[in-house]
Formats: structure tokens, C-alpha cells, sequence
């Protein structure tokens, strides 16, 4: 038995194997380009001049009226793609050759992808729909002579609630009431986390100053035994509407799924000021079907197809001309169109470029306690 | 020979080699890299921050490789010895969970263990219990899911050494005079451990990489190595560190298995 401890050649070259075999599995989490720069690639529908690829979020068109309308009308065929989240598009079209005509980036990732060269510069002259976008959503931080990005859907962050349960709410501090232990979850997104908290604080949510982001860190910690876990904002809404958690942390979209579902819930935008988070249509560098996707950009910023949109998402629309198109419940609910006051109160999330690794420290450590 | 080396180089070794080449680069504020040669990548490693995820990890992994082995083995021996001729049906319906994705089996725990869920709705009409418990999104809930997973990486190569095993060595050592726990821990169970060291190699691997099962049982309420990784890929955008990070667990994991196999022979590889 076992005299000979020396591993041999043969069990070195198995356990090398093995070990090989883990790391590739890690690998595939990196994609491995160099390059930061989209190039065009032969995805879907290349070579073919009627097509259009279009990679949006899920459940985020109208599913009878916006691409059909949209066929039929300048005989283009649209293929459709969908991500999760911001981080998710960024790093694919990092690795290159995705192919995509038109994406739907958030505003800090706009600006992410402006400074790493992975949108184009749009023609305005071949966009003659901008003229229907409010003046409350021309012009942002992110791109602020909209070079790049032109908007489409915008909505709020705010907490999904029981109000048979709660009563009316108001603030973001009932999602650190010690009563509520166990019946409480969180978005798993840094900035919306992070930026509850910062609003809690009564600080900008965008905010970079170290004594600050230390406060918020400690009013994490504090609030994480009372949690029932970080959740995706889609992850949140059955947890509340079933009844595993009394409230969570959404956005606004998934707040009114919910509620369609169960009477007995409401969704709030904390007095304090939350997200305004803006959605845009951007275009790719190396989109193969250019003159398509500028098509489609001003389809979108039309006035029927811009109301048809927030018709069926309850999302608000950034598009002043379809709002006579917008069924009046929707144009009269505070939670999705806030009245001027609330609205000043509200902040889009900014790119805020090195101290986003500070970010996603603390919520390690927050996460890790 | 020459296509097996050309396939392991270019789909093993090559993206290996890239991930070391980024692990000293330098990360752009937005992701990219620019390569050149910054150890500072692999200093950030010694972060006590980071050194508790890598200790947790191991320690997940290490509890959730025993378990498997614990509640593998005496699947496996009853599937090899007392199978009979349902011992291929037996096992093909070990392998039955791989014919679905990984992320669909593990969503379906949720439904199992929710508030709503199977479980409590059982509990209740048993009248265990009056009120829904908590199940779901606990550590517990964590650790069961990851044992549900890996248990076939366990099992099956632990039905192929035994049935391998040559039954008249147990009869030799039964006429011999050998009581049937002495034949096992004596005879059965030294032969078989090619299947436990492949066993315990295949199920420790996965598991130290694990970041699904604790985002969806666990709520992310806890950060593994291989959620630290996915972090840095994407919300971080520091693919530097991200490489660096995943060099370690290579590297931490070779050691691991190395020691492992120095302490159990190697004569006992024979045949794995």
C-alpha cells in the first residue's frame, strides 16, 4: 500500500487535466477580446438588406403593434435579441461581432459606451421625430446634446409593498424597520442599492465623496439581517406578490405587474427622491444595417408607436406627442407620471467611472458580512 | 494524437494562457485591458475582504464534496450490489437531471421551497406545521441545492469502480472469515477508491466555482469566489483583477488536489 507518495507523471498529467477543466469554465465567464471596440459581425440577418437586429430588454415592446407595425410599414424583417442588464450588454459588445443595429443601453451605460467608442454618433437630420421627445428628457447628463442616444422608455425605482399590511408608505427608511425582519428584498444591483441608501442619507445618489459612501455602507450592514436576500427588480415582484416578503425594492415596470396581479399591493417613490432611470436607442459601431436602424429610431420616437409602447409597459414615455394617445390612467398615476414636485426630487444614475469599483467593493463587503 | 493536442491547445490551453496574460494587464476604467505587467493584480488578492470569500468557498466546496461522497456512496453500492437487473435502469435515472440545464433545475428548488411552494403546502397538509416556513433563500437551502447538483459527478464514477470490483474477492475474504463490515471497510471499499478520488475531484472542482446556486437558493445574501469573479467581469469591469482572481482558484485548486492525492497514493489513481 501507498509507499511511493511521489505523484507520478501519469496523476500529475490527470490532475493537471482536471484542474484545466476548471479554469475553462471560469474562462468562459471572460470573453476573451482585447479589443474594447465593437466590430461588425455577421450575426443575424447579414447580407440581407431588409433586416434590422434589434437587442432590447425582455417584455419591453408592445408585443401586437411595435415591430409588427414596424415590418409591415417599411418592409424591414426584425430579429430581436434580449439582455438583463446594462453590465450583461456592455460586456458583449466588448467581445465584438455581436451584430446588433440597435440597443437599449440605460443612461450611466450610454455615457460608458460614448467614452469607450462602442456607439456611433447619430445623424440627427435622419431623425426627425426628435422633435416629439419633452424637453425633460433632452439633453441628460449622460448625452447632453444627444449625440449619441435618443430615449425611449423612462420610469422610477422605487418599493413595492403590501398596503393591507403597511398602511401607506413613504419613505425609503420602512425598508429598514426592524419589523418588518425577514420580509424585506433588495435589488441586487449596486447602484440602485447603493443609491438607496445615499437617498436615505439625503445625499445625490451619484455621489463619489468617501464619508458618504462610508455612511451608506454602514446603513447596509445595518439593514442586512433584516433582508431576505438581493433579488434582480424581476426576481422581487412574485416574491411580493406571492406573499413570501411584505415589501421590496423594484422598478416601477415590475412594481405595476405586480399589482395588476394582487390588489392588496401598491408601489411608492420614496419622498426622499429615488432613480429616474431613462432608456435609450443607441447604434452600434459597425451595425451593418445602419439606414434600417435610423428607421427604426424615428419609428419608435412617433407618436402613435411611442403611446402604443407605454400602453402596454407602464413605463413612462418620453415622447411629448403621444401623450393625447396614452389612456388617461396611465397619464393620471402619480406613480408613473409624478407631479412636478416629486419629479424634481428624482436623479438619473451617472457614470461615474473609477469610483464605480469603490461601489462594487463596499457591496461585496455588505454582501460577504 | 496530433487533432487531441490541437483541440486541448486551442479551446484549453489558449484561453488558460489569455486569462494569465490579462492577470497582469492594467483594467480600463470601462472594461478592456491594456496588457503589461502589474503583479498589483494578484497584491488586491490578499484583501482581508477577499481572503474570507476564498476561505468560505473552500469550505462550501470541501462540506458539499463530503456530503456527495456520504450520500453517493451507498447509492452507488446498493445501485452495483443490490441493483440486480434494474442496475441500468437504476443508473440511467442518475443521470436523468443532466438532460436539463443546470439553471432550470436549480429554479425549480425555488418553486419547490417558496412560501407557496410543494414543500410548505405539504408541511401544512400534513399539519406539521401551521404557518409557511422559511426555506428558501437560507444557507441550508444553499447547501441542498448544491448536493442535488453534483451528487451524479459523485455517483457515477463511483459505479464504475464497483462495478468493476471482482466479487469473488469478497467471498474470498467472507470464507476467510471476515465479518461483512470488516469485507467492506477491508476489501470493498480500499477498491474502490479510484471511483472516490474521481468522485471527490469532480464534485470539489464545480463547487469551488459555484455562483449560481447561492445567487438563486441562497438570495446572494453571501459572496462566493466564482460570484467575486462574475463581479469584477461585469459590474466591476476590472478584468484584471477578474483574472487574476481566477488564477488563483486554479492554482489554490491544483494545490488542493495535489495534496489530496500525495496523502491517498498514487497507486490508488490506477484506473481512474
Amino acid at each position: 500500500m501507498g509507499t511511493q507518495k511521489r505523484i507520478s507523471r501519469s496523476a500529475f498529467l490527470k490532475v493537471v487535466g482536471a484542474g484545466v477543466v476548471a479554469s475553462s469554465t471560469l474562462s468562459t465567464l471572460s470573453g476573451c477580446t482585447v479589443s474594447t471596440t465593437a466590430k461588425s459581425g455577421d450575426g443575424g440577418g447579414a447580407g440581407n438588406e431588409n433586416a434590422l437586429n434589434f437587442y432590447n430588454w425582455s417584455d419591453y415592446v408592445n408585443p401586437k403593434t411595435t415591430i409588427p407595425n414596424f415590418e409591415k410599414e417599411y418592409g424591414v424583417e426584425v430579429t430581436q435579441d434580449f439582455y438583463s442588464d446594462n453590465e450583461a450588454l456592455l460586456a458583449k459588445l466588448q467581445a465584438g461581432g455581436t451584430g446588433y443595429d440597435v440597443i437599449v443601453p440605460s443612461d450611466y451605460m450610454v455615457s460608458v459606451m460614448r467614452k469607450s467608442d462602442i456607439v456611433q454618433k447619430l445623424d440627427r437630420s435622419r431623425i426627425p421625430n426628435f422633435d416629439n421627445v419633452s424637453a425633460d428628457f433632452k439633453g441628460l447628463p449622460f448625452d447632453p446634446n444627444n449625440d449619441y442616444s435618443m430615449p425611449y422608455q423612462w420610469g422610477t425605482t422605487g418599493i413595492l409593498y403590501n398596503k393591507k399590511e403597511l398602511g401607506e408608505i413613504s419613505s425609503w427608511d420602512v425598508l429598514w424597520d426592524t419589523e418588518y425582519k425577514g420580509e424585506i428584498a433588495m435589488m441586487s444591483d449596486v447602484r440602485e442599492t447603493m443609491g438607496a441608501a445615499l437617498k436615505l442619507l439625503g445625499y445625490s445618489l451619484n455621489s463619489t465623496d468617501p464619508e458618504q459612501l462610508e455612511e451608506a455602507k454602514q446603513l447596509l450592514l445595518e439593514q442586512k439581517p433584516l433582508l431576505r436576500g438581493y433579488f434582480a427588480s424581476f426576481e422581487v415582484r412574485p416574491l411580493v406578490q406571492n406573499g413570501d416578503v411584505l415589501l421590496g425594492h423594484v422598478y416601477s415596470g415590475d412594481g405595476f405587474l405586480a399589482i395588476a396581479e394582487n390588489k392588496d399591493l401598491d408601489y411608492a417613490i420614496p419622498e426622499e427622491g429615488a432613480t429616474r432611470w431613462v432608456d435609450n436607442m443607441a447604434i452600434p459601431v459597425g451595425a451593418e444595417h445602419v439606414d434600417n436602424a435610423y428607421k427604426f429610431i424615428n419609428y419608435i420616437l412617433g407618436a402613435k408607436a411611442g403611446a402604443s409602447l407605454t400602453n402596454y409597459t407602464f413605463y413612462g414615455s418620453p415622447n411629448e406627442a403621444a401623450e393625447p394617445m396614452i389612456k388617461k390612467e396611465i397619464l393620471d398615476d402619480p406613480r408613473i407620471y409624478p407631479p412636478p414636485e416629486v419629479f424634481e426630487r428624482l436623479e438619473v444614475i451617472e457614470d461615474i467611472g473609477e469610483a464605480t469599483r469603490k461601489y462594487e467593493r463596499i457591496f461585496t463587503e455588505v454582501k460577504s458580512a | 494524437m496530433a487533432p487531441v493536442t490541437i483541440w486541448l491547445g486551442l479551446f484549453f490551453l489558449v484561453p488558460l494562457l489569455l486569462i494569465l496574460i490579462f492577470s497582469f494587464g492594467r483594467s480600463g476604467v470601462y472594461g478592456g485591458i491594456t496588457l503589461g505587467f502589474n503583479p498589483g493584480n494578484y497584491l488586491k488578492v490578499f484583501d482581508p475582504l477577499y481572503l474570507e470569500i476564498v476561505g468560505r468557498t473552500f469550505v462550501i466546496a470541501l462540506t458539499n464534496t463530503l456530503l456527495c461522497l456520504a450520500l453517493g456512496y451507498p447509492l452507488a453500492y446498493f445501485i452495483v450490489f443490490k441493483g440486480h437487473r434494474w442496475r441500468n435502469a437504476l443508473i440511467l435515472l442518475v443521470m436523468v437531471p443532466f438532460w436539463t440545464s443546470l439553471l432550470v433545475r436549480a429554479y425549480s428548488w425555488v418553486v419547490i421551497l417558496n412560501g407557496n411552494g410543494i414543500a410548505n403546502r405539504t408541511l401544512q397538509f400534513l399539519g406539521i406545521t401551521d404557518e409557511p416556513v422559511t426555506l428558501i433563500f437560507t444557507p441550508q437551502a444553499v447547501t441542498m441545492g448544491m448536493v442535488y447538483s453534483y451528487l451524479p459527478f459523485m455517483v457515477l464514477p463511483l459505479y464504475a469502480a464497483l462495478e468493476k470490483l471482482d466479487v469473488s474477492l469478497k467471498e474470498a475474504a467472507q470464507d476467510l472469515g471476515a465479518s461483512r463490515w470488516h469485507t467492506f471497510w477491508r476489501v470493498t471499499f480500499p477498491l474502490s477508491m479510484p471511483g472516490v478520488i474521481a468522485g471527490s475531484i469532480l464534485v470539489f472542482i464545480p463547487s469551488a466555482g459555484e455562483f449560481v446556486i447561492p445567487n438563486l437558493l441562497g438570495g446572494s445574501r453571501t459572496v462566493l469566489m466564482g460570484n467575486l469573479i462574475q463581479q469584477q467581469f461585469l459590474q466591476a469591469r476590472d478584468w484584471a483583477f477578474g483574472s487574476a482572481l481566477s488564477v488563483m482558484l486554479a492554482v489554490l485548486l491544483l494545490g488542493a488536489i495535489m495534496f489530496y492525492i500525495r496523502r491517498i497514493g498514487t497507486d490508488k489513481l490506477e484506473g481512474v
